[in-house]
């Protein structure tokens, strides 16, 4: 009994020290993850709490292209809207949109990554060719082309296309994955007892897939909030519905950069790119859950007064200070060693 | 399989896609809701009869012949390199137009891409050998550059660069009252007008390169093989650059051709920006006056210019992956 005592305790230092280490979040993942889940907050509340209407004119002299005061905290357009209530509204347009597009084209990956995979033979053939054609013709000039011909430019039909064309990236990594998967012994097992196929594809091999389900979404959002951004921006958008990128076609169109209007045209630039990094940096936090190396590569043990990172070789450090002439030649090979 | 046989095969996979190209080209204007040709009799009064006629040829309108027909026909004009007439510069051909604009584009963002591989390529090997570094450590800073939206960014360098400190010429490809041909003035000209442009590619696109190339190194530094360099007592920039580095350009390589597109779609926005003379601003152009048959020769042609530019980076790759030659690959 005594002597299963300690060894229950270091069991048990074992087990904690591996929890600690597995809720260990990287710096990154934690920035991405809060920088998302805030514009996820103000696209909820912000129409709410935007202190005036996005659309009201108004061009009094004091009005017109004011620079931020306490009246109007971001300062005002041209023709007098106030820039603040436009990006809080503008933000929800935004993020809905790369949401439900991150949704559909996720959903569409899915469903053609996994058949591909799955089924193998000539619909994997087809399939692949289909998503590989999508993957080299190149998106925004199609898009361009898409819309140009849409008689209406609705968020619908924004989200439709976008989706139409975003994607084959995930049904491409989620093919490579499910070709893997399928091979494996408990794909194998589970066939073996005689589960139907669907029960397979969900109970399987779906659930081994879910960060790589994950990394795809969050890059369709990236992509999605960013094109349509950039599609507003060359016009081709709702203009009754404020979005960020309808903030900086208007600040385009109102030369707001010739008129040194920088609270006109930053705000919603950064929102952008605050976003994007935010999704970019969540990204990363996926990918090292998923491929450990990343993940090690940032921790660091100091030997010798220099940082050492898991992959690094194995360092070769002097024992004892060598004597005479003869033991310079492998104490130079030594020291270059730990050099590297 | 050798590299012949891999090569035909991606041969045919481009031709397949070609072929999509062109067949997405006919059915867009056939199945999106709307009639286009009453669109731009509706905006253009003044077209002429003949335009008219050529117009609702081009687009189905006419009842001449079944949907195979127009197809058969329509492919036959391609292959001819017939892509129709222009609306807002009748009679100029859609193929003459794109003949004047495309060298511009294809001069700018191909020395910009090349450019910009190169040298995100290099910082990445470097931020993956120091890693820890200060390279290393600027790095997701550098994702907020790769997070803001290009034109945003171009927008702020013109405002600094162009506007305030006056060093470039905000827009244009040359200087008026030039006569573009191969003389020195114009080419002196071209080359400053495209200085801000191409700064403003190599930036937006280089952060992508860098972080790919630095996280496949990381991984291929923990081989074994590079240990075994290591133990050798190699140098380290021997080991980093031949061993290594090596190795972990494939991915990159490969990356290049399917980022080919996202590099065009950032030529079309420059072009908006700084209103170069290339071909996305007169597809721009195109779009925003409802010009159909220019709008639609122009996607056509940027497609198959990144499909044979991604031939060309599936030769490189044959070239430097020797894998890629002797095993079957995927398409």
């Amino acid at each position: 009994m005594t002597v299963a005592l300690p060894a229950r305790g270091a069991l048990e230092r074992l087990a904690t020290r591996r929890r600690t280490r597995r809720r260990r979040l990287s710096t990154k993942t934690i920035v991405g993850a809060l920088i998302c889940g805030a514009f996820l907050v103000i696209a909820v509340v912000g129409p709410m709490v935007a202190p005036y209407n996005p659309s009201t004119q108004s061009f009094a002299p004091v009005d017109i292209l004011h620079a931020p005061s306490m009246a109007h905290l971001l300062g005002t357009t041209s023709r007098g809207e106030d820039v603040l209530s436009q990006i809080l509204v503008g933000i929800r347009a935004t993020v809905v949109l790369g949401l439900l597009t991150g949704v559909v084209a996720t959903a569409l990956a899915v469903v053609v990554g996994i058949s591909a995979g799955f089924l193998g033979g000539f619909w994997d053939e087809v399939l692949s060719l289909l998503s590989n054609v999508f993957l080299v013709l190149p998106a925004l000039p199609l898009l361009v082309v898409l819309i140009g011909y849409l008689p209406s430019r609705g968020q619908t039909s924004t989200i439709l296309v976008l989706s139409f064309l975003g994607w084959p990236w995930g049904a491409r990594v989620i093919r490579a994955q499910t070709l893997t998967l399928r091979s494996r012994d408990f794909v194998a097992a589970s066939r073996e007892t005689g589960e139907r196929t669907w029960r397979i594809i969900f109970f399987e091999i779906l659930p081994n897939e879910v960060s790589l389900i994950a990394a795809s979404f969050v890059g369709t959002v990236l992509y999605a909030i960013g094109t349509s951004v950039t599609l507003a921006f060359i016009g081709l958008t709702n203009f009754s519905q404020w979005s960020l990128g309808l903030i900086l076609y208007w600040a385009q169109n109102g030369n707001a950069l010739e008129l040194n209007a920088w609270w006109w045209f930053a705000p919603a630039g950064l929102c952008v790119a605050l976003l994007g990094t935010g999704l970019v940096l969540l990204n990363f936090g996926i990918d090292e859950l998923g491929n450990p190396r990343l993940r090690e590569a940032t921790r660091r043990v100091r030997i010798e007064g220099r940082a050492w990172r898991p992959a690094d070789p194995t360092p070769v450090l002097r024992s004892a200070r060598p004597a005479g002439e003869a033991a310079r030649g492998t104490r130079a090979g030594a020291t270059r060693m730990v050099d590297q | 399989m050798t590299s012949v046989a891999f090569f035909l095969r991606r041969l045919v996979f481009y031709v397949v896609a070609a072929w999509a190209a062109l067949t997405v080209n006919f059915f867009i204007p056939r199945l999106m809701p709307g009639n286009p040709v009453e669109t731009m009799m509706a905006k253009f009064p003044e077209l002429q009869p003949q335009a008219q006629r050529a117009l609702a040829a081009e687009f189905g309108a006419g009842h001449d012949g079944s949907l195979l027909h127009q197809y058969g026909q329509y492919v036959v004009d391609v292959l001819h390199g017939n892509l129709g007439v222009s609306v807002i510069e009748y009679p100029a051909k859609v193929s003459s137009i794109i003949g004047a604009t495309l060298p511009w584009t294809l001069t700018l963002v191909g020395v910009a891409t090349v450019i910009s591989f190169t040298l995100g390529t290099g910082l990445g090997i470097l931020a993956s050998w120091r890693r820890g570094g200060w390279l290393d450590r600027v790095l997701p800073a550098l994702t907020f550059l790769q997070g803001m939206p290009y034109f945003f960014l171009a927008l702020l360098v013109v405002d600094a660069f162009a506007n305030h400190l006056r060093w470039f010429p905000i827009q244009q490809g040359y200087s008026q009252g030039l006569v573009p041909g191969w003389h020195w003035p114009f080419i002196q000209s071209a080359v400053y007008h495209s200085v801000l442009p191409a700064l403003t590619i190599v930036v937006t696109s280089m952060a992508g390169w860098m972080l790919q190339m630095r996280n496949v190194m990381i991984t291929t530094i923990g081989e074994d093989y590079v240990l075994a360099a290591q133990a050798k007592g190699l140098s380290s920039r021997r080991v980093v650059v031949t061993y290594a580095a090596r190795n972990a350009i494939l991915p990159n390589l490969s990356g290049f051709a399917l980022s080919l597109g996202f590099v065009i779609s950032g030529a079309l926005l420059m072009e908006i920006v700084f209103s170069y003379p290339g071909i996305g601003l007169t597809l721009y152009n195109a779009v925003t006056s409802d010009d159909y048959p220019l709008m639609q020769g122009i996607f056509l042609i940027i497609a198959l210019a990144v499909l044979l530019a991604n031939l060309v980076a599936d030769a490189i790759y044959v070239i430097a992956d020797p894998r890629a030659r002797s095993q079957r690959s995927e398409a």
